[in-house]
């Protein structure tokens, strides 16, 4: 099962766990991002390439079944304005262990950081500012290639 | 033969549109060509298109170093650094 959703609307974290449990794995790995409250930062807006990002994803999750033998990935990454504490994406791996489920979960959430066309912009009380890409992100992605 | 023209986050900002039809002379071949030529399309361009190590682009939805040929290409897309996740 490949899931991969880029939508305006809450992340479910219960319904997307359970659709992994689902598929008769031994094991489940999910990693979730959530807006940080640094700075100031009073929201988060997420922009996004329509098309070329659910291609992106399914291509990511495709890698990780075929590498790490998977039953089950699921990427949903929320798009629009959320406000701090709110999900942005979870990544969710299902596979008959542990270390396949764990392993393939780091490498798609390390991955979407730069393989994926999202961008984020903050707000903050004194109007808006878009994020720049982490100098440790690039790095985190090269190891699993 | 026209091309579309996408671009994103600060980028469409400068710019000050998210999409434009274009048509490149022929001796426009690579992205950094292309970009080097719209920057003297108005202020907006110049500004987005100031400086070229800060941008990323991708030809018909996938990731190209700024050196790629443009041969073909329908759609091209330049944008900032990624930031998703």
């Amino acid at each position: 099962m490949i899931r991969v959703s880029v939508d305006p609307a809450p992340i479910a974290l219960g319904v997307e766990v359970a659709a992994l449990e689902e598929g008769g794995a031994g094991g489940v790995a999910t990693f979730t991002g959530v807006v940080r409250t640094d700075d100031g930062v009073e929201a988060l807006e997420l922009e996004h390439y329509p098309g070329m990002t659910e291609a992106a994803l399914c291509a990511l999750a495709e890698a990780a079944v075929a590498r790490w033998n998977l039953l089950g990935v699921s990427i949903v990454h929320r798009v629009g304005r959320m406000t701090a504490g709110e999900r942005i994406v979870f990544v969710g791996t299902a596979a008959a262990h542990r270390r396949e489920a764990l392993d393939s979960c780091a490498y798609l959430i390390d991955r979407l950081k730069t393989d994926a066309p999202f961008w984020k912009r903050e707000w903050l009380a004194g109007g808006t500012r878009w994020v720049e890409p982490r100098a440790g992100d690039e790095e985190a992605a090269a190891v699993w290639s | 033969m026209g091309l579309t023209m996408l671009y994103f986050a600060w980028v469409r900002e400068r710019v000050g549109a998210g999409e434009e039809r274009v048509d490149p002379p022929e001796g426009v071949q690579t992205v950094a060509g292309l970009i080097e030529w719209l920057s003297a399309r108005s202020d907006g361009h110049a500004a987005a298109f100031a400086a070229p190590s800060r941008l990323r682009a991708a030809i018909d939805q996938r990731f190209v170093p700024l050196d790629a040929a443009l041969n073909g290409a329908r759609e091209v897309a330049i944008f900032p650094p990624v930031t998703g996740g």
